[in-house]
């Protein structure tokens, strides 16, 4: 895939999008907090979302994403630099974009009636904090009642500059998605009509739902052992 | 133009509030006469009302800030929030079995839909769908259609409590208690089940259950037709329903709003139509419409629906004994737990058969189960979205795994939530009595909007 953008915010991992290694894991059995006797302690291994899909996808995929690549050269926007890869999953299908066209391909799925993406099913926010340069990531749920399929969009930003423009205007139902995400994640969708705390109080010091925010909880006693709260107690994940 | 507000609360007033927002009236424990009068003096017509969070008509913490001019809503807003738990990133440190006793906590009248749609996603990620046996699958159907009956009941009973039919909302929360009922019956709980896990069920129907479902069906609709006779065709309740709490196709379209609010309009969308999932495409069952936009059609849709989810009950309980007894959870011992859960005399418990393995005989067959009981299963790296037809609408769950034994993240997108945006746009320009109306159509869970 060519990539004509040679943004401060674009990463090598963008570039070559050959694996989305999202963080490593240390150890054999993932435990944290004791030492581990086993021996493998020393183990490091990369964990690795599904790697972009080559063609053909299957099923309506193709057609649909040569659809969408030709609807956004239509409107002026270059998709080999607005879809940085595709991912094909579990039967699912995802486009990977460059936040910068988010919402010129949202409207494309929008409006095009070949694609006729009408519903918007949410925005849930990711964070990887291992993964340099793509910390945040939105992803978008969209639904063709037309068509009877389902697409999903991912955007990444760095956790440095955590700005992603807003499809209020293009899907008035993201509002409150994107107010969520802003809550938990602290993505900052640029353009949205009023970008404000959700779920927690408005004073509320940072995102709670970020990996690097604790889950608070207190030791509990029990018949004299003390029993640390979740995430500070001996765990394997 | 300054504001006035009348804080309709239990008489909190912020400090600085009204130096922020202008002049703030506390209307509680004071004299009326006097708030009035000094209103009236300010020579203002709008103002801004705030109702709730604690207020029953506004099922549960829902937080309405109304500006009213006379009896005219101009502008609504909602705010939530107050219901916020962190579930999902407590899930975020909880195996993926254990993820089930979270989610099933967040829309607290339809937990087996929450429950479903995580495990349906779970086994997606674990490339399982297939294997979950059909007897498993037959009793999650039987599972969400009850709790669809129970759910709407609970809807329609309090919204003919918020405008006054009390009758409707007695016979309601009676028919709902019959549901219940046999839900403790099947899964032990009334609410919060946890009873529908990855890979199957925790256990088996018990004894007696289909006879006392299929006991229950007749009952169940006759309470229904007490509902519709109190309300179908009673001038009062048209009078409040008809035309008020009024959102078109378009605008439900642009709010993403669905379940039957979104079939208000005419449009029979329904996920168990056109995504079926749990085997939904072999069940013979209609998609209720109504093509009134209003908080009437919805209140027929959910009496209809009722009555379809009635029947995939029946169809259900007919597949059962068809079928007899067999497995509920996947042949998989690396994700299906060892301990065959079986009723006691007390109510709850292992197999004594197993017990006697682990605990005498098979030290391996006890490391098994207590790691897989304490650590979990891994899933493979990768994201899933998921979505079910709740009683409310779309509940879609996103699950992204990191390949280990906890949810990476689990995020649900809840129809209350979604539905919730549709409040300004049914209740502007309205009477403000008609904004209980528009909201309770929409049948809100805080639980679920807050989760």
């Amino acid at each position: 895939m060519t990539d004509g953008i040679n943004n401060a915010d674009e990463l090598p991992a963008t570039t070559s999008p050959t694996a989305d290694i999202v963080t490593t894991r240390h150890g054999m059995f993932g435990n944290h907090g004791t030492g581990d006797t086993s021996g493998y302690g020393g183990l490091v291994r990369s964990v690795a979302l599904p790697a972009p899909s080559p063609r053909p996808y299957g099923g309506w995929f193709d057609e649909a994403a040569d659809t969408l690549a030709k609807t956004l050269e239509a409107a002026g926007t270059d998709p080999d630099a607005a879809i940085e890869y595709v991912v094909v999953d579990r039967g699912q299908l995802s486009f990977v974009i460059r936040r910068e066209h988010i919402v010129a391909v949202a409207q494309a799925l929008r409006d095009q009636p070949d694609l006729r993406f009408e519903m918007f099913s949410g925005v849930s926010g990711v964070h990887f904090p291992d993964d340099a340069g793509r910390e945040l990531r939105a992803v978008y749920h969209l639904l063709s009642i037309t068509h009877n399929r389902r697409v999903r969009l991912e955007v990444t930003a760095p956790d440095a500059d955590p700005h992603i423009p807003s499809v209020v205007e293009v899907y008035p139902s993201a509002d409150w998605h994107e107010r969520e995400a802003w809550d938990f994640f602290g993505i900052i969708f640029d353009g949205h009509p009023a970008l404000t705390r959700i779920q927690m109080p408005d004073d509320w010091p940072g995102h709670p739902q970020r990996k690097d925010y604790p889950l608070g909880g207190i030791p509990v006693e029990y018949k004299g052992a003390s029993i640390p709260p979740p995430d500070t107690r001996r765990s394997y994940s | 133009m300054t504001e006035s507000t009348i804080d309709a609360d239990a008489g909190v007033t912020p400090p600085d509030a009204s130096t922020a927002e202008g002049r703030v009236f506390t209307a509680a424990g004071g004299d009326w006469a006097d708030i009035a009068e000094e209103a009236a003096s300010l020579g203002e017509e709008r103002i801004v009302v705030n109702m709730g969070p604690q207020h029953p008509s506004t099922h549960g913490v829902l937080r309405l800030i109304l500006e009213i001019d006379g009896e005219t809503v101009t502008e609504a807003r909602c705010g939530i929030g107050y219901l916020h738990t962190g579930i999902e990133k407590n899930m975020e440190f909880r195996s993926w079995t254990q993820g089930v006793t979270f989610c099933t906590r967040m829309d607290y009248l339809t937990p087996l839909y929450q429950e479903t749609a995580y495990c349906l996603g779970v086994e997606k990620l674990l490339g399982i769908t297939d294997d979950v046996p059909e007897r498993a699958t037959v009793i999650r159907v039987l599972l969400m259609e009850l709790n669809r009956v129970s759910s709407h009941l609970v809807a329609l009973a309090t919204g003919g409590m918020e405008i006054g039919a009390l009758t409707v909302m007695t016979v309601g929360f009676r028919e709902r208690e019959v549901v219940l009922h046999l839900l403790e019956m099947i899964t032990g709980l009334r609410m919060n089940h946890a009873f529908i896990r990855p890979g199957g069920l925790v256990q088996d129907l018990p004894p007696g259950a289909i006879d006392a479902v299929r006991e229950a069906i007749p009952t169940l609709r006759k309470g229904i037709a007490d509902i519709e006779k109190l309300s179908n065709e009673n001038p009062l309740v048209k009078a409040r329903l008809v035309d008020v709490g009024y959102l078109d196709l378009a605008g439900c379209m642009a709010l993403g709003i669905t379940g039957p609010v979104l079939r208000s309009t005419g449009l029979p969308h329904d996920l168990r139509k056109s995504e079926p999932y749990c085997g939904y495409e072999t069940y013979d069952f209609d998609v209720q419409t109504w093509d009134t936009c209003d908080a009437y059609g919805r209140l027929r849709i959910r009496i209809n629906e009722m009555y379809e989810s009635l029947k995939i009950v029946e169809q259900t309980l007919d597949r059962l004994q068809e079928m007899g007894p067999g497995p509920v959870m996947v042949g998989d011992r690396k994700i299906a737990w060892p301990a065959q859960l079986a009723i006691g005399s007390d109510g709850m418990g292992n197999s004594l058969d197993h017990i006697k393995e682990i605990m005498g005989t098979s030290m391996e067959a006890l490391i098994h189960h207590f790691k897989l009981v304490t650590e979990g299963f891994r899933v493979p790296p990768g994201q899933v979205y998921q979505s079910v037809e709740t009683a409310r609408g779309e509940l879609g769950v996103h699950l992204v795994s990191d390949g280990g034994t906890r949810p990476y993240r689990a995020h649900f997108r809840d129809p209350s939530f979604v539905n919730l945006q549709a409040v300004a746009a049914m209740s502007e320009g309205g009477q403000i009595a008609d904004v209980i109306v528009a909201v309770a159509s929409i049948d809100p869970v805080m639980g679920g909007v807050d989760r």
